[in-house]
């Protein structure tokens, strides 16, 4: 059976782990190649670890498990040009570019809108916004190129489209997705290269499953664990489930990349349970 | 293996354009199907509707692919004969798993009649509610969850179809038909039943693809560019409501509900 995205090339930032890695290898079982980018450093003021040089060598050895090309390199998106170098990197090796996942995406602990400390701040803008224009804006050109239209795909978050209290920055840099997502579809149209959105709510990452993120959603305790966190996790969502798994994304991100959603753009898809409209 | 293997879709409006396109999709993977439409006239609807013999041309169709269907003429205002036509369906085809909510009309025409407005909301808005109303009670009580999409539209989330009693009704319809997506989503995700909408652009349909509706959209400038959608398309295709909709009733779509998808080529974004 021929693979729903065969013989085209996706680029992916936070590829490392998490649902980076989930839509590498998902598309990749549907016949793509990718071009892996991950940060692989602790980020300064967020509260877990950051992704390893082990953790993006397993994407690689995954995809290419299933017979796909992949070239993958350390690149930070809040750093343009050494995004931009990575990604023309692997459109030189891969020939192309068709999809594009803005996926790399930093957490936070919970702390007062007015209690964020600017250098926090400035990361949280830094990395969940400006890193996907910095993703959008080095990739578009190589698409408008190729005149083969193509598929961006810009991971937000619930909190693109509701308020959650004691993460501020994050809910105000998933917003400007939103606005960003809307402002390229339109300028895109023309060259039948569609933007959408997607909207989690909790996914079962190493973003999501850390002490702190578990503290935001049991500000009750002080040690909150993750048995803790599920029924709490749940009462946010309408399906009975306290979270979904990065694959549910990544099937999300498939449709859209591919030829089933060749006329869907401008739209914002949550793939969360239900919470937007609990 | 179809992704759709073992399941049974109970679809309205389903004797030929998006409708038979959603059984036949649906078919290919796997589904059977209960189909139902009204195959009649409605007096206030200016372009000819269904036949029986589009009802069984999408029997056939669905058969050649070696799936089950349960064919029968119901009008989703009659809640009695929908319920009669969805028992029968689920005593031959099996319990239903997969509701489309499809069936819908456009009387929009230049000589536009008061009547339009209530037929109009008959069938697109209280049509859609009989639908779910017939088919919840079983999903609820077998407890294997289920996926119901109602066919909304781009009216149904923007301020568009003109200016007689059929276009204000219809887009008032489809709003409505996201109230009622939002309200059972809610009600029915403890029953791990999903409830959401597609809102099409215009598709090549006979219910777009006819000289009243063309020269409905012609004779008002501002109505036919208010149509224009953002991607380089004037038309998309019944097969492109029916992917989205195979995402959404598919284990690839399980934690999305309540979710208003639009499949519009840009417009509402554009607009």
């Amino acid at each position: 059976m021929a693979g729903r995205v065969a013989g085209k090339v996706a680029f992916i930032t936070g590829a490392a782990r998490g649902q980076g890695r989930s839509h590498a290898i998902r598309l990749a079982q549907e016949g793509a190649d990718i071009i892996a980018v991950d940060l692989l450093e602790d980020v300064p003021g967020i509260p877990y670890a950051g992704a390893t040089e082990a953790d993006l060598a397993e994407t690689v050895k995954r995809v290419e498990a299933l017979d796909r090309r992949i070239v993958a390199a350390k690149a930070d998106v809040r750093d343009y040009a050494g995004l931009k170098a990575a990604l023309d990197d692997g459109v030189a090796q891969l020939g192309r570019l068709d999809i594009v996942s803005a996926n790399a995406g930093i957490g936070s602990a919970p702390v007062k809108s007015w209690e964020i400390d600017e250098p926090t701040w400035q990361t949280m803008i830094d990395t969940n916004l400006t890193g996907v224009w910095h993703t959008a804006k080095a990739a578009i050109p190589r698409l408008i190129e190729g005149g083969n239209g193509g598929s961006i795909i810009l991971t937000s978050s619930a909190a693109g489209l509701k308020a959650y209290e004691n993460i501020a920055h994050y809910v105000s840099a998933k917003h400007g997705v939103v606005g960003l997502m809307r402002t390229l579809a339109l300028e895109l149209a023309p060259y039948s290269i569609r933007v959408n959105s997607i909207h989690p709510t909790q996914v079962d990452t190493p973003m999501i499953q850390n002490e702190p993120t578990w503290r935001l959603f049991r500000p009750d305790l002080e040690h909150p664990t993750k048995e803790d966190f599920a029924p709490a996790s749940q009462a946010v969502n309408a399906l009975p489930i306290p979270w979904v798994e990065p694959v549910d994304i990544s099937n999300a991100v498939l449709f859209l990349a591919s030829d089933e959603g060749r006329y869907v753009t401008g739209v914002t898809l949550p793939v969360d349970a239900g919470t937007v409209i609990k | 293996m179809g992704k759709l293997e073992g399941k049974v879709a109970f679809i309205t409006g389903a004797a030929r354009g998006q409708g038979r396109s959603h059984a036949i999709r649906l078919a290919q993977e796997g589904a059977d199907i209960i189909a139902v439409d009204i195959c009649q006239q409605i007096a206030t609807v200016g372009y000819p509707m269904s036949t029986p013999d589009d009802l069984a041309e999408t029997a056939k169709q669905v058969e050649a692919l070696d799936r089950r269907i349960y064919a029968a003429q119901a009008d989703v205002r009659d809640l009695a004969a929908l319920k009669q036509a969805f028992n029968a369906g689920t005593a031959e085809v099996g319990p239903v798993d997969i509701v489309l909510a499809n069936a819908g009309i456009a009387p929009m025409s230049v000589h536009p009649q008061p009547e339009e407005w209530q037929d109009v909301i008959d069938v697109n808005l209280t049509g859609v509610y009989n639908t779910v109303q017939t088919a919840i009670p079983s999903m609820i009580e077998r407890g294997q969850g289920g996926a119901i999409v109602l066919t909304s539209s781009t009216a149904g989330i923007n301020g568009i179809g003109g200016d007689t009693p059929g276009g204000i009704g219809y887009t008032a319809a489809k709003h409505g038909v996201v109230g009622l997506m939002r309200t059972y989503a809610n009600i029915l995700a403890k029953h791990s039943i999903r409830v959401n909408t597609v809102h099409p652009t215009g598709v090549n349909t006979p219910m777009v693809v006819n000289e009243v509706m063309q020269e409905f959209l012609q004779q008002d400038p501002t109505m036919g560019q208010a149509m224009m959608n953002a991607l380089p398309v004037d038309l998309v295709q019944p097969v492109d409501i029916s992917n989205a909709i195979l995402f959404l009733v598919s284990d690839d779509g399980r934690y999305v509900t309540g979710v208003t998808l639009p499949v519009d080529a840009g417009f509402t974004n554009k607009k």
